[in-house]
């Protein structure tokens, strides 16, 4: 079956695909490269990290780029913002993009974000030039200040990292959404495709996964599915759910039943 | 490890080595990195180079450089 076309833009790009994958924790190199394929994703994110002699690093960056992939660079394990910022720049200057998710980690038990650090490094990088996509809090005053200071976009976590534990708190993601002119990519907790659907029935316009992908037993056949998930998220949210009721309501009509 | 007096060195991500050209490009060539290649960065002393700047850039005793590049991450 055809999927829709449903295109959206994020830092002045168009894109054809809402999901957005990290590169993390596949069971190989092709796992991941054939997941990227099944999910339809255009935007892969990779970390920043020191490079060996013979190392493959080189290789990550050209097999990405030689698919038409966007790599983003992430800030993960920075714990301040001096680190994240000094991982940006170097991100951008091993990479040659301007965009960075960013990431101020607060501690190693939760991976929740360092609001603090978080707000000071996207000022900075705003400042010089980064389009910066925040990983953030599910906090509608949080995304509020960094759509402020000029972020291209608000990631908030559906669950922490790694978790699996689904969209803890859809009001949240709604009210951000809602509140938001740009873009609400919900970053961070999925663990099905129906937390994927979720998410889009929110009204969100991407959704970043990858452990729910990576850790899967088999990651090209969730790649897909989360594929599915997302569209059937998006067009329930694009056709309009009902509203909830308290009580029942009949469908087949009331009059005409026979009489016993 | 003991040197000669006055025997320069860098380190370069963490691990000491003896510099044997003063020139950056000469270090990340050395380290195994083809420096025309795209896909790594280069700071000295927290600083990151700018690639053009490799060619130009004089090390000094001591500074701590550091290579990196993608890697898959989340």
């Amino acid at each position: 079956m055809e999927l829709p076309e449903d295109p959206w833009r994020i830092a002045g790009q168009t894109l054809g695909s809402r999901l957005l994958l990290g590169s993390a924790r596949y069971p190989s190199r092709q796992a991941l490269l054939d997941s990227l394929a099944a999910s339809g994703a255009e935007i892969v994110t990779v970390a920043i990290r020191r490079v060996g002699v013979g190392s493959s690093a080189e290789n990550l960056y050209e097999v990405l780029r030689e698919r038409g992939l966007k790599i983003l660079p992430n800030t993960a394990g920075c714990f301040t913002a001096e680190d994240a910022i000094r991982t940006a720049e170097l991100g951008r200057e091993a990479l040659g993009t301007e965009w960075v998710k960013l990431e101020v980690i607060a501690d190693e038990d939760t991976l929740l974000p360092d609001v603090e650090g978080l707000l000071l490094a996207a000022r900075a990088l705003v400042a010089k030039g980064f389009t910066v996509l925040p990983y953030t809090n599910d906090d509608p005053v949080v995304c509020r200040r960094l759509e402020d200071l000029g972020c291209a976009a608000v990631m908030p976590l559906g669950a922490p990292i790694g978790s699996g534990l689904g969209i803890r708190n859809p009001h949240n993601i709604q009210l951000i959404k809602e509140r938001a002119q740009v873009p609400v990519v919900v970053d961070a907790g999925v663990g099905t495709p129906s937390d994927v659907t979720v998410a889009f029935e929110l009204g969100v316009d991407a959704v970043l996964l990858n452990s729910a992908i990576a850790r899967a037993r088999d990651p090209v056949r969730m790649a897909r599915a989360m594929r599915h998930a997302a569209a059937a998220g998006r067009e329930g949210f694009l056709a309009g759910r009902i509203p909830r009721k308290f009580y029942a309501e009949p469908s087949s009509p009331m009059e005409g039943r026979i009489r016993t | 490890m003991v040197e000669p007096e006055g025997e320069p060195w860098v380190t370069l991500n963490g691990v000491r080595r003896p510099l044997r050209s003063p020139l950056l490009a000469d270090l990340v060539r050395e380290a195994g990195h083809d420096p025309s290649r795209p896909g790594i960065a280069v700071a000295v002393n927290g600083e990151v180079i700018p690639r053009a700047s490799w060619t130009l850039r004089r090390l000094e005793r001591g500074d701590e450089i550091e290579v990196v590049g993608a890697v898959q991450g989340g």
